[in-house]
């Protein structure tokens, strides 16, 4: 293995970790950045603030990204809010207590210190977006406004209608631009990154493909970060959007970086019901309705079929309530999604296929005023009503919980590199910050967090001692990565077969929400990672396998897709083999085997309290990968059973 | 449901496209338009034929990628949305739906349905942004701001960048994209520093790119996804004198 799987977290209190490690950190000082090259893939919340303030600080930055502007990436797409310990509803909150949430809703399945310092840089992180213009929702004081969110007692969540990730994206693709026109950020549109080059044990460079015109070309660097997001779309439906990928991360564990907890996937509570074959993706509804929607079933199995306004209250199972009283309608979110399929699964589920739950508007129709509620979700409510044809304000929404993030990703040390020096994950793509379960409005937090006020203490560190070690890309390893590339998209284009790319996606899709989603349990992941193999044999069969039409010299977007899906073909295997192996439940990670007499989950902290961080050792069943452990270090919080009773 | 397609094919930059017709049975009234395009790649591709190029990514209209022209109109009949939020029940059973993308100048193709619209970032490039460097930002809550203006600076901030207002435009004018962008910064305290020297750098790269000017049809307004209000232009033309003015009185 490169490198070691060393966290290299300061000593010293909690709270003084980052400030003493940011003081002990190497610098690489102003006139010396512009002679460092940096590849940033991937233009997001963390990508486009990474590769902003590092061009910011006069490094030269090359930022790539798959979409045909960096203003698209999917991070535009989150609705509901940004934490930050402000605490400016005076109601109690603290970096203590935003940082005590974070670990106890990913079922203290992550890093302590990782932890602490995200809930310290989140009030920067407001003021930085507030000075770029991200216009923030405000109450008639003119002061900034919050809402609640699942998991936590207190308001600390920003918020910008239901489109706070636009408007957070947007602040930051704005800053991009600046150093664009700066001249110190080349941005690469409509390019993906096919592999990571490796000189002398260092990430040194990638390879690319540009998508328009099916040119292959490789770009040395001095250090290579990934911003790539996560890898929901291995289940066919996610709310991700169509083109996210598992592709940049899987080909780095490919080329050594280990890859930690990837089973850990998180199924969002509130998605439209999933409704055919036909359908491409699943559509998220925020969060944020749980605020003032009620969740509910029918208490009958009978009554599941009849409309809901002919269901009378007493006949309604408020579920969320009478089973979390304190938390009610905004348990975290792994509880949530779980309890709909018990109901569900119970036959007491509504709509088409029975796959859905009521959330309910009325009695907060009835208190506030139909006006408030479309003030507060009114863009949500119209697009429930685009897709489904139905009014909200009138007949009660159904959702279902869906694929939405995923927390797994590269292992990353404290200073967010992986175990290849030189190679730095951030955002979604890394496992760092939310363990077994993400709460709500964390995600755009870390990706902010870890790209405009963590990256650009830590990298430097790195830099120091790299100065004047950038290789050409003559070098062999790139010409050897390149041929390997050019070589598997021969390998595509030679299949030449006879099924559809998205027949075998769906397959795969399907296989994993079921024994690998909401609930798993030995026999069924034992059972997928039979099946695996198969498709996979399935898809790569010559003149049998998938259809991939046209050159690789071109436009070509079935060639595109036929190599994310190929990748997301192995990247299954290693995520089943990894919810095998955690035999417990935590968080998102529902093992039947492992659950309380009230069927919540049962976290094994004996001997499960750890990462799990693997480490690629081949092709096949015969190689399974290796691996490695990091122990958990609990100093401050006292692990507890998760209860949000 | 059963439909008639009319879809524009087009090599790539420098070739000649034509509308190509294609059926398409069988399609669930729920399908988005998107998706029936993706049954008929489906079909395409197992009979041998090459499938239609068109950009999509988010599919729930909030990152703009789609680019599609339906029967005429950008993002096609269902205002507002997107053409990803556009679905089959919309349309008549037996229907001929005519797929283009958007016919902009200064959007050339790039194949088939997909265009180039990098012009639209180099709007941006030019001064579409407020200079704060991370770790100078002065504390949130020490300006206030009226929420009135606050919610007008939303209001224009949530265009999706799609580029269906030139799409629509007679002139295939950026006005609304353009005025989006300079309201959204300077309806905020925040955006005050370069207010002037933002909308002059703006306006000169949206003419540099060889969009057209605005003539006041509407058609950009009607069409928008985000349902961005055409008033912002007026508020773009008004920035615009000020600046010149300020501008030429040396200020």
């Amino acid at each position: 293995m490169t490198g070691n799987l060393e966290a290299r977290i300061p000593s010293g209190p909690l709270d003084r970790k980052w400030t003493s490690h940011k003081d002990h950190s190497r610098l690489v000082s102003p006139n010396n950045r512009r002679k460092f090259e940096i590849i940033v893939v991937g233009s997001g919340l963390a990508g486009g603030s990474a590769a902003a303030t590092l061009g910011e600080l006069g490094y030269r930055v090359k930022c790539f990204c798959y979409q045909d502007s960096p203003r698209r990436a999917h991070s535009i797409a989150a609705q509901g809010g940004i934490n930050a310990a402000k605490n400016y509803q005076n109601d109690g909150d603290s970096v203590y207590r935003l940082f005590y949430d974070t670990i106890k809703g990913g079922d203290f399945r992550s890093r302590e210190a990782n932890v602490y310092r995200l809930a310290e840089v989140s009030s920067n992180i407001i003021d930085q977006c507030v000075a770029q213009g991200v216009p923030f929702a405000r109450e008639y004081g003119g002061l900034l406004a919050n809402r609640s969110f699942g998991g936590a007692q207190v308001s600390r969540t920003f918020y910008a209608r239901g489109q706070t990730g636009q408007q957070l994206l947007l602040g930051c693709y704005q800053a991009l631009c600046r150093q664009m026109a700066a001249g110190t950020v080349q941005m690469f549109p409509q390019t993906e990154m096919l592999d990571v080059v490796l000189v002398d044990g260092h990430a040194k460079g990638i390879v690319t493909r540009n998508l328009r015109t099916g040119k292959v070309d490789n770009v040395a660097a001095d250090a290579v970060v990934l911003a790539t997001g996560g890898y929901g779309n291995v289940f066919y439906l996610s709310t991700n959007a169509r083109g996210c990928n598992v592709t940049a991360t899987y080909r780095a564990y490919k080329k050594g970086a280990l890859f930690a907890n990837p089973c850990f996937t998180q199924i969002h509570p509130t998605c439209i019901p999933h409704s055919g074959d036909y359908q491409s993706k699943l559509t998220l509804m925020s969060e944020s309705l749980r605020n003032d929607g009620r969740v509910w079933v029918p208490k009958r199995k009978e009554d599941a079929k009849k409309p809901p306004n002919e269901i009378p209250e007493k006949d309604r199972d408020y579920y969320l309530e009478r089973k979390y009283p304190s938390y009610g309608n905004l348990a975290a979110r792994d509880i949530s999604s779980r309890s709909a399929k018990e109901v569900c699964d119970e036959g007491r589920g509504v709509g088409p296929g029975g796959r859905g739950v009521y959330l309910d508007f009325a009695d907060a129709i009835k208190r506030l005023g139909e006006e408030t509620i479309r003030e507060r979700y009114g863009n949500l409510f119209e697009v429930y009503e685009k897709i489904t044809g139905e009014n909200a304000y009138q007949v009660p929404m159904r959702i279902y919980p869906a694929v939405h993030y995923t927390m797994g990703g590269l292992w990353v040390d404290y200073n967010l590199m992986s175990n290849i020096p030189g190679l730095f994950v951030i955002g979604e793509a890394n496992f760092s910050d939310h363990g077994a379960n993400r709460l709500g409005a964390s995600a755009l937090m870390q990706g902010l967090a870890d790209g405009y006020f963590i990256l650009p203490y830590t990298l430097p560190n790195y830099l120091a001692g790299q100065m004047g070690r950038r290789p050409s890309n003559d070098h062999a390893e790139f010409k050897k990565a390149e041929r390997d590339i050019r070589a598997k998209i021969d390998n595509l284009l030679k299949i030449n077969g006879k099924i559809s790319l998205d027949s075998i996606h769906r397959e795969l899709g399907a296989l994993l929400w079921d024994k690998c989603g909401m609930a798993r349990n030995k026999n069924g992941l034992e059972e997928a990672l039979r099946k695996i193999p198969d498709l996979r044999e399935r898809f790569w069969s010559r003149g049998r396998g998938i259809r991939v039409p046209g050159d690789g010299e071109d436009f070509n977007q079935a060639l595109e897709r036929a190599g994310r899906v190929a990748d997301f073909l192995e990247f299954a295997e290693l995520m089943c083999l990894d919810a095998l192996a955690r035999d417990e439940s935590c968080g998102a990670h529902f093992r039947e085997e492992h659950q309380t007499s009230e069927g919540e989950a049962l976290r094994d902290d004996e001997n499960f309290a750890d990462v799990y961080a693997w480490e690629f050792q081949g092709n096949g069943q015969i190689a399974r990968p290796r691996l490695h452990r990091e122990p958990l270090h609990f100093e401050t919080v006292h692990l507890a059973q998760r209860s949000y009773k | 449901m059963n439909f008639k397609l009319k879809i524009w094919r087009q090599k790539d930059r420098r070739s000649r496209g034509k509308l190509v017709k294609y059926d398409a049975p069988d399609i669930p009234a729920q399908a988005s338009l998107l998706e029936m395009l993706d049954i008929v790649n489906e079909r395409l591709l197992l009979r041998g034929e090459e499938p239609i190029a068109f950009d999509s990514d988010c599919r729930e209209g909030i990152c703009g990628t789609c680019s599609l022209t339906v029967n005429g109109e950008a993002h096609g009949p269902d205002h507002p949305g997107a053409a990803c939020e556009l679905y089959m029940r919309k349309f008549r059973d037996g229907e001929t739906i005519i797929v283009e993308p958007f016919r902009v100048k200064s959007f050339p193709v790039i194949k088939d349905l997909v265009v180039d619209r990098s012009a639209l970032d180099r709007i941006v490039q030019a001064g579409g942004f407020i200079s704060a460097r991370a770790g100078s930002a002065p504390e949130a809550n020490s300006i206030p701001i009226p929420k009135h203006y606050a919610d007008l600076s939303m209001e224009a901030a949530a265009c999706i960048g799609c580029g269906a207002c030139a799409a629509a435009c007679p002139n295939a004018s950026a006005m609304l994209f353009t005025a989006a962008k300079v309201s959204h910064l300077a309806l905020l305290p925040q955006g005050e520093p370069e207010r002037t020297k933002r909308v002059v750098s703006m306006v000169q790269a949206m003419d540099a790119e060889g969009f057209g000017n605005c003539t006041n049809t509407y058609e950009c307004e009607a069409v928008c996804p985000a349902e961005i209000s055409a008033s912002f232009i007026a508020k773009l033309n008004r920035e615009y004198s000020k600046a010149s003015l300020r501008r030429s009185a040396g200020e």
